[in-house]
């Protein structure tokens, strides 16, 4: 099939035989295959802005332009498939006529010159008459499951045998599987809303509202034949349309009928690890005469109206969560809320307003946690919510807390995840829980700190009960300087930590005295802050601190030391939830699934028919001689397992020389079984 | 003269399969049928509709291998007694793995992969000493351990299937789940695919160049067992948990395997023409098979691989089409199997259609696995997707 420069061919025929031509086919062969690895090293149909920053906003374009975040979207994706599927349908088109000529012909017509020149070849002289001869060469033929036609020559007779044609059928099979498996492609293709968005009929919403609200361009109706969409249904709600994401954005594709997911649900095995995802579901449809109650779940899928619903992920469905506000700054209120997922909130501060934005909820939190001998266990952390908290400037800061304490090196702490950002690793804050598992303690301690009236006593305590034992006792100047230091210490350490401390020294005090000045405050500071604690412990009953109580005191001042870095004004606690979940659904349409399946049997029988039969020709030509003697010539082709055939062909020669020879002196025999090496390979033709 | 007319009839007439068959044939097949039938009778309530299926197939299947590949019949019976012999020893207790000698040293499934990847290593060792001296013992020693080797690794397999219903019956899956497993499945394949070329092509010369491959998976795995602890037995996840698992990984495995078996005949065929040109008279040159030989052999396999790459591919697209809501998605993985099947009918058109052979298509064989290995494991390391069950 090499392409001939020949000028006398028109057009037509030339574009036909270049097309057909297997140069070609191979050369998209290895171009699809080339072209196909880009889609999956750049990771496809992100949002359009993780593009852009990824790339910078050159490349961005160029590579929008290119087609590369949908490539097997792209146009010239298509054409080269679309080129691929031309050249086989021509090449079954070309090869056709020749093959079937293969099929049907014997060449029972062939010269006695031609078949001494093929690859397999032997010739007897035997003491038979030629009717005999041929008698027992059909027989052979036909044992072996050849067909076989005669011919009268002039001088001679031939016969012709070849078994094997299905090999051809594999051709046909394999090359004819591989159009109907892209037709049937094509009828699931997106080829129609390209064309739609070409012809400016259809147009992708890019805005995020409500689903209600999408102009009609950016619909679907029910009826369009084919569709692959996605939508997230809460529990007890119900949907009647889905998504179908274009780039990016999105257009909405109605169903034929409603959807209603009454529950949703994840199974465990002992490990924790999940071991079902499963939706009961309800379909609302005019045409049934009552609703439809079925459970989907991953790999079974429910089949309804030409159109399969699937398991395809899950997420919070809105789940209601209550909250206690408990304020990190004295100055901003303590409040009680109870709120969605996936609504926003307004909080009055005192001097700034502030939006929560609920995000998440999650009933498990499994994480790998390292035990005391070095394995790594799945643990559950309890209930966890996600929300952010957004200033007036707009400036949002994202929050992970736990609902239950969590055990650290023994002890429990209420932990609060941290992050400015998405891409940013997540900080934690680690407030200690008191003896009754609260958070009571802790905030009791912190409003002390943050009281000016209560610090100043408890500064006053320590100050008089320590000058009382030393030589300064009585004077009073000395008294309140030392009292007022440590006022005025304690709040720099409520309002930027041990850092903003340092920075304080740092600032006032020249390079040499640093380090003096800095142990001294220290020593100040500490006095300070466990008076307040003392305090703080004594109203609540506590007389003589255990040594749990200071090692909570140490936690504490670690956590305090860290609020300055936190950055929202209220510890957020969850106190109680409803979870709702939502089930994720994928549901499609997609008419030409069972075209494909249809070409994908044929194509694997005919990969089977290709290799594995072979094409078997044989050739008995027939001269009588005289005395009545008899030279037979044999010779034969195939087209696969040439080893095989070898072997056969052997064989065949030794079975006719042991019928129709039996003794050495009957008959001379001249062997010349094959032109070339028996070990040769199978040549195409 | 004249022959009568029956003995020329029986000169011509070529046996069928089953006048070919002899006692010992017969007998194997009662056995294996026997057993089948006994599962069947015992078990069949356990089981679904599709499983029901698979066992009744496997009768054909089984029975069809060793008609056709008499080695065959004593592999299946070593792996059947020695793998019931194993179930036998658990007795039902998982913990009789750690105390029980015969759990603990040879047939619990951990033990047997071990002794499955050490036979591997002697037997690459044995058949490149074999090249080497050209010794036939020692080359009939490779052989044999080839097979036990291979015998330990479907042992183990079949173990450990029965070993992750002990732990939990929720968690009792078939051990084709993740990577560790199919390294081994990998291996078993590789290794029986080889040993039915050179039974047929009687030439044991490449053993050593073919057993380096697997050498190579066998390392992998024991790096992979020792540092990642990837032989612990793990429940599936629920998009594993689908009869569609029981057949695309096994088909897809007889195409890496062949691939794989298809690269290093490539290699062999490189190597002995570099000896042919450099050093005719030298070891190589003579012992290695001749190169129209290898060339065959990598034909032939690269076919095999093909016709089941193909199989798998269109078996993944069904539970694709099961699983995730569409048999085409240009996932990752998918695209990668496209690719890998696109490369093997680039190279069976160039061969079949325009007879090219040799070199070129020695070093395609060999290019034709690395890109195998990288729709293997590549895309699970590097590319993020759907098909993420594979992970290191």
């Amino acid at each position: 099939m090499r392409l001939r420069q020949n000028h006398n061919l028109n057009l037509g025929t030339r574009l036909t035989r270049f097309l057909g031509s297997m140069p070609l086919a191979i050369t998209l062969l290895v171009v699809l295959a080339i072209a196909s690895v880009i889609g999956t090293v750049l990771q496809q149909n992100k949002p359009y802005a993780d593009y852009e920053i990824k790339f910078g906003t050159f490349w961005f374009e160029i590579f929008r332009t290119l087609g590369l975040y949908d490539v097997y979207s792209a146009l010239w994706f298509l054409l080269i498939l679309a080129f691929l599927v031309v050249s086989t349908s021509i090449c079954v088109v070309r090869n056709t006529p020749g093959m079937l000529r293969e099929l049907r012909r014997f060449r029972e017509q062939a010269q006695e010159k031609s078949l001494r020149l093929m690859k397999h070849t032997s010739s007897l002289i035997l003491n038979q008459p030629p009717a005999r001869v041929e008698e027992t060469a059909l027989q052979a033929m036909q044992a072996e499951g050849f067909r076989v036609r005669a011919h009268q020559g002039k001088d001679h007779r031939t016969l012709a045998a070849m078994k094997g044609g299905a090999n051809k059928w594999g051709y046909w099979l394999t090359h004819i599987g591989l159009v109907i498996i892209f037709l049937g492609g094509l009828l699931d293709s997106r080829l129609p809303l390209m064309i739609g968005e070409w012809r400016g009929v259809i147009q992708p919403e890019t805005r995020n509202i409500p689903a209600s609200e999408v102009p009609l361009e950016s619909r679907l109706q029910a009826g369009n034949h084919s569709f692959r969409g996605s939508v997230d249904i809460p529990e007890g709600r119900q949907a009647n349309i889905i998504f179908l994401p274009v780039r990016d954005g999105y257009l909405v594709q109605e169903l034929p009928y409603t959807v209603e997911v009454k529950a949703f649900r994840v199974e465990h095995y002992a490990t924790g690890q999940p071991k079902s995802f499963e939706s009961d579901l309800v379909i609302h449809d005019k045409d049934l005469p009552q609703p439809l109650e079925t459970t989907i779940s991953v790999n079974h899928p429910l089949v309804y109206k030409g159109t399969a619903i699937y398991q395809a992920n899950f997420g919070d469905g809105g789940s209601e969560i209550s909250m206690q506000l408990r304020p990190l700054l004295a100055t901003y209120p303590r409040m009680d809320l109870t709120g969605n997922v996936f609504e926003n909130y307004n909080l009055k501060g005192e001097d700034e307003n502030w939006r929560l934005e609920l995000t998440n909820f999650r009933l498990f939190n499994i994480n790998p946690v390292i035990s005391e001998t070095g394995e790594t266990r799945q643990r559950n952390m309890g209930p966890s919510f996600t929300f952010k908290l957004r200033n007036a400037a707009g400036e949002a800061i994202e929050y992970t807390n736990y609902m239950n304490p969590v055990m650290l090196d023994k002890r429990p702490y209420f932990i609060s995840g941290v992050r400015k950002s998405p891409a940013d690793p997540q900080r934690f804050l680690h407030i200690p829980a008191d003896s009754k598992g609260s958070t009571a303690r802790f905030f009791h301690f912190l409003a002390n700190l943050q009281d000016n009236a209560q610090l100043r006593k408890a500064a006053e305590q320590t100050t008089r009960a320590t000058m009382a034992v030393t030589a300064l006792g009585g004077n009073d100047q000395v008294t309140d300087t030392v009292i007022d230091s440590m006022v005025k210490l304690t709040r720099i350490f409520i309002n930027s930590g041990f850092d903003g401390m340092e920075r304080d020294i740092s600032a006032r005090f020249p390079p040499e005295q640093v380090q003096n000045v800095t142990e001294a405050f220290t020593k100040v500071l500490r006095a300070a802050l466990e008076s307040v604690y003392q305090l703080t412990l004594e109203q609540e009953g506590v007389k003589t601190p255990a040594d749990s109580d200071w090692q909570f005191y140490d936690d504490s001042l670690n956590a305090i030391s860290n609020l300055p870095l936190y950055g929202s004004p209220w510890y957020i606690q969850m106190t109680g939830f409803q979870q709702i979940e939502a089930s994720g659904l994928q549901i499609t349409r997609s008419p030409g699934m069972n075209v494909v399946y249809f070409g994908s049997v044929m194509l694997t029988i005919g990969v089977f028919l290709l290799f594995y039969i072979s094409h078997r020709r044989v050739w008995f030509y027939i001269k009588p001689l005289p005395d009545n003697q008899t030279e037979l010539l044999l010779a034969g082709s195939a087209n696969r397992h040439e080893r095989e055939f070898a072997a056969y062909f052997t064989r065949l020669t030794g079975q006719l020389r042991q019928v129709l020879a039996p003794n050495k002196a009957d008959g001379s025999v001249t062997d010349a079984a094959t032109n070339d090496d028996h070990h040769n390979i199978e040549h195409g033709r | 003269m004249s022959v009568p007319q029956h003995t020329m009839q029986d000169v011509f007439a070529r046996p069928g399969l089953l006048q070919r068959l002899n006692l010992r044939d017969w007998l194997w097949a009662a056995v294996v049928l026997a057993g089948i039938a006994y599962a069947f009778a015992s078990y069949h309530s356990a089981m679904d509709a599709y499983e029901q299926s698979f066992l009744l197939l496997s009768a054909p299947a089984v029975l069809a291998l060793g008609f056709y590949w008499r080695s065959s019949q004593l592999y299946v019976l070593a792996v059947a007694l020695l793998s019931l012999f194993g179930i036998w020893l658990y007795g039902g207790d998982y913990a009789n793995g750690e105390s029980v000698f015969g759990l603990k040293y040879l047939f619990s499934s951990q033990s047997a992969v071990m002794w499955m990847s050490a036979l591997f290593f002697l037997a690459t060792a044995f058949y490149f000493t074999g090249l080497v001296s050209g010794s036939e013992f020692i080359n009939k020693t490779a052989t044999a351990i080839t097979w036990t080797a291979l015998v330990m690794g479907l042992t183990g397999l079949m173990v450990r299937w029965y070993e992750s219903y002990l732990i939990d019956p929720e968690f009792g899956h078939i051990p084709v789940s993740n990577l560790y497993e199919v390294f081994i499945l990998f291996c078993v394949i590789t290794g029986l695919l080889y040993l039915y070329y050179e039974n047929h092509y009687r030439n044991r010369s490449m053993g050593g160049f073919v057993l380096l491959v697997i050498s190579a998976a066998v390392g992998f795995l024991l790096w992979y067992s020792f540092a990642r602890d990837a032989h612990e037995i793990r429940p599936l996840v629920p998009a594993l948990k689908s009869y569609w698992m029981k057949i695309h990984v096994p088909a897809n495995f007889i195409g890496y395997g062949a691939f794989a078996l298809a690269a290093m005949t490539g290699t062999t065929y490189l190597v002995k023409q570099y000896a042919l040109a450099h050093n005719p008279s030298g070891l190589l040159a003579r012992r290695l098979p001749s190169l129209e030989m290898l060339d065959e052999i990598s034909y032939k396999a690269i076919a095999l691989g093909f016709a089941f790459f193909t199989i798998a591919t269109i078996l993944g697209a069904m539970w694709a089409a099961e699983a995730w809501g569409g048999y085409w998605s240009w996932d990752p993985k998918e695209t990668w199997a496209l690719i890998v099947w696109l490369n093997y009918a680039a190279w069976l058109h160039l061969r079949l259609t325009k007879g090219w052979t040799g070199t070129h298509m020695a070093w395609w064989s060999i290019g034709g696995l690395l890109i195998t290995l990288f729709a293997f494991l590549g895309v699970n390391m590097f590319l993020s997707g759907l098909h993420s069950y594979g992970e290191l």
